[in-house]
């Protein structure tokens, strides 16, 4: 059974029609990321998921409980699923560990503490209070609260805005070690290296539709795009696209009889297919 | 598989998670717990006359300010400090954790009424050495204060929690709550005696909770014979009960009815 399957969702505030009929299907121990420009539906269909927003049409099955559910059977499925969420500032006067070993207290089989605190990279930071943190460890301490249930699924949002290069690959390896656990993991992002690094397959939301699902090798007719050879010939640089590229470079080694001057093998970069595909719409911003 | 754990047991976490948070607050933490220690001095130097024969004004005012502390540490700290919460995330990361929404409210009545008991410490405390603040001597006096400290203090942590809805954010909830709250005490007698206010003011006042928990309050810190003084000529410590009960049954259906975990 898929940890995440939902079918014809919609969702409309007022004349604004957020998402129009998103069906999705993740099985168990798969990190699925969702891209989207903002005003995608991205961030709404994700808060429906994950039982924030309540939705106009669809059938959604998150780990077999749909996400309305409310009572005790709410909290059941809230004691498997992990969230992160974009932006949480609270908390301030406590220290990391003193919140790690409270949310901790929530669930019925939670990881250990110093465990999920040294996974995140804090072990020097446990007696720091949250306010004197700067805004990579403060994410960091998220995820570490988002994981500290041992969740089966885990949502995360937008997980490394704001990290310095080293911050987000260190990022990149926790998420890779949660993998390793088994962890299915829903993952909004903007970034479409991090999708590249850890999605194995990405979906592309647009004007409230999906307009594809892939891997991120083959997003877009991506792995089958011509690739584009470069090189220097004396004085000018030369172009050639080709569905051969190694022949084409094999050509130009008996060419020039060795090294090629500046040779150059690119394909389009997920960036590039994905930009393509939602139509050059592409914020930073959120 | 393990259970998940009850409502009253991470209710009773969350207490202490809150009192630990607020005992960092340093300035906060001074400035809430001598707030009606200070007002005492104010106004228990101001006014030296007798209301009374044998009721001194700073007896009357220990009465009010009790009650009123109740309103301020209850009410109008969660009416501005939850949305302050929900402003910076912090609300919506506990909706999507297995941490039901009573063992929240739980957590901060918790606060509430271990705030409550060190005010009114000092207050006794400094009324005593001070003010010439007498103490009841009879037990049933005290029954009722008890009763009136437990009551109030949870009708106004429910009312503080269903009111908490009402400001849009945390910066601009102080605005909206602390004016009612200012109107609510000189309405209901904490600044001065209930019986000279305007009529209007008296019957405005006799809807809303505060009046009865400063009426109350007066019961057992001033003789039974002012009880002739007052508006109904009796303590009228019955229809108080109701009243306070009614008020924490409204605060309640609606914390638990409409209460906003997330901005928008």
């Amino acid at each position: 059974m898929n940890v995440i399957e939902v079918k014809g969702l919609k969702k409309s505030y007022g004349q604004v029609h957020a998402v129009r009929g998103v069906d999705l299907s993740i099985p168990a121990g798969e990190i699925f990321a969702l891209l989207g420009p903002n005003g995608a539906g991205k961030t709404t269909t994700v808060e429906i998921l994950e039982g924030f927003r309540s939705r106009d049409a669809g059938q959604i099955s998150i780990l077999g409980f749909d996400p309305q559910t409310q009572g005790h059977a709410a909290r059941q499925w809230r004691d498997r699923i992990g969230i992160v969420l974009q932006s949480a500032a609270d908390a301030g006067d406590l220290t990391v560990i003193e919140t790690v070993e409270h949310f901790r207290g929530y669930y019925s089989k939670p990881r250990k503490t110093d465990e999920v605190i040294a996974a995140v990279g804090l072990e020097d930071k446990t007696g720091a209070l949250i306010r004197n943190l700067s805004g990579g460890q403060r994410r960091r301490l998220d995820v570490a609260l988002g994981i500290i249930g041992s969740p089966e699924l885990l949502f995360l949002d937008e997980p490394t805005t704001g990290f310095d290069p080293e911050a987000r690959r260190a990022f990149w390896a926790l998420i890779e070690q949660l993998r390793g656990d088994g962890t299915t993991i829903l993952l909004t992002t903007h970034y479409l290296d991090e999708a590249e690094a850890l999605a194995d397959r990405v979906a592309v939301i647009n004007n409230g539709l999906i307009v594809e699902v892939s891997t991120p090798a083959e997003l877009g007719g991506r792995a089958t795009a011509k690739a584009l050879i470069s090189w220097r010939d004396g004085s000018q640089v030369k172009m050639e696209e080709s569905d051969n590229p190694t022949s084409v470079v094999s050509r130009l080694t008996t060419q020039f009889g060795g090294e090629i001057p500046e040779l150059s093998v690119t394909r389009p970069s997920l960036e590039d297919i994905y930009l393509k595909m939602i139509g050059g719409v592409h914020e930073q911003d959120s | 598989m393990n259970k998940i754990p009850s409502a009253l047991n991470l209710g009773i976490r969350r207490g202490g998670l809150e009192i630990r948070q607020f005992a960092r607050q340093r300035e906060s933490v001074v400035f809430t717990l001598l707030f009606p220690v200070i007002l005492l001095a104010i106004f228990g130097s101001v006014f030296k006359d007798t209301i009374a024969p044998g009721v001194t004004f700073s007896q009357y005012f220990v009465a009010g300010m009790i009650a009123s502390g109740l309103v301020n540490t209850g009410f109008q700290a969660l009416a501005i400090t939850i949305p302050m919460e929900r402003d910076v995330g912090g609300l919506k990361r506990l909706r999507g954790t297995p941490m039901p929404a009573s063992s929240y409210f739980i957590g901060k009545a918790i606060l509430i009424a271990v705030s409550m008991i060190i005010q009114i410490a000092l207050l006794f405390g400094f009324g005593l050495l001070f003010f010439g603040v007498e103490m009841p001597t009879e037990l049933s006096k005290w029954i009722t204060f008890t009763w009136l400290v437990l009551l109030g203090s949870a009708c106004s942590t429910a009312l503080g929690i269903a009111f908490s809805i009402v400001p849009k954010s945390g910066r601009g909830a102080s605005a909206v709550v602390s004016p009612i709250v200012i109107i609510l005490q000189f309405f209901s007698g904490v600044f001065f005696v209930f019986t000279q206010l305007p009529t209007w003011m008296q019957q405005l006042a006799a809807i809303f909770p505060l009046k009865w928990l400063t009426q109350g309050m007066r019961s057992v810190f001033l003789p039974d014979s002012f009880a002739a003084q007052e508006v109904a000529k009796s303590w009228e410590t019955g229809r108080t009960f109701l009243i306070l009960l009614l008020w924490l049954v409204i605060g309640i259906f609606f914390s638990v009815r409409k209460f906003k975990w997330d901005r928008d």
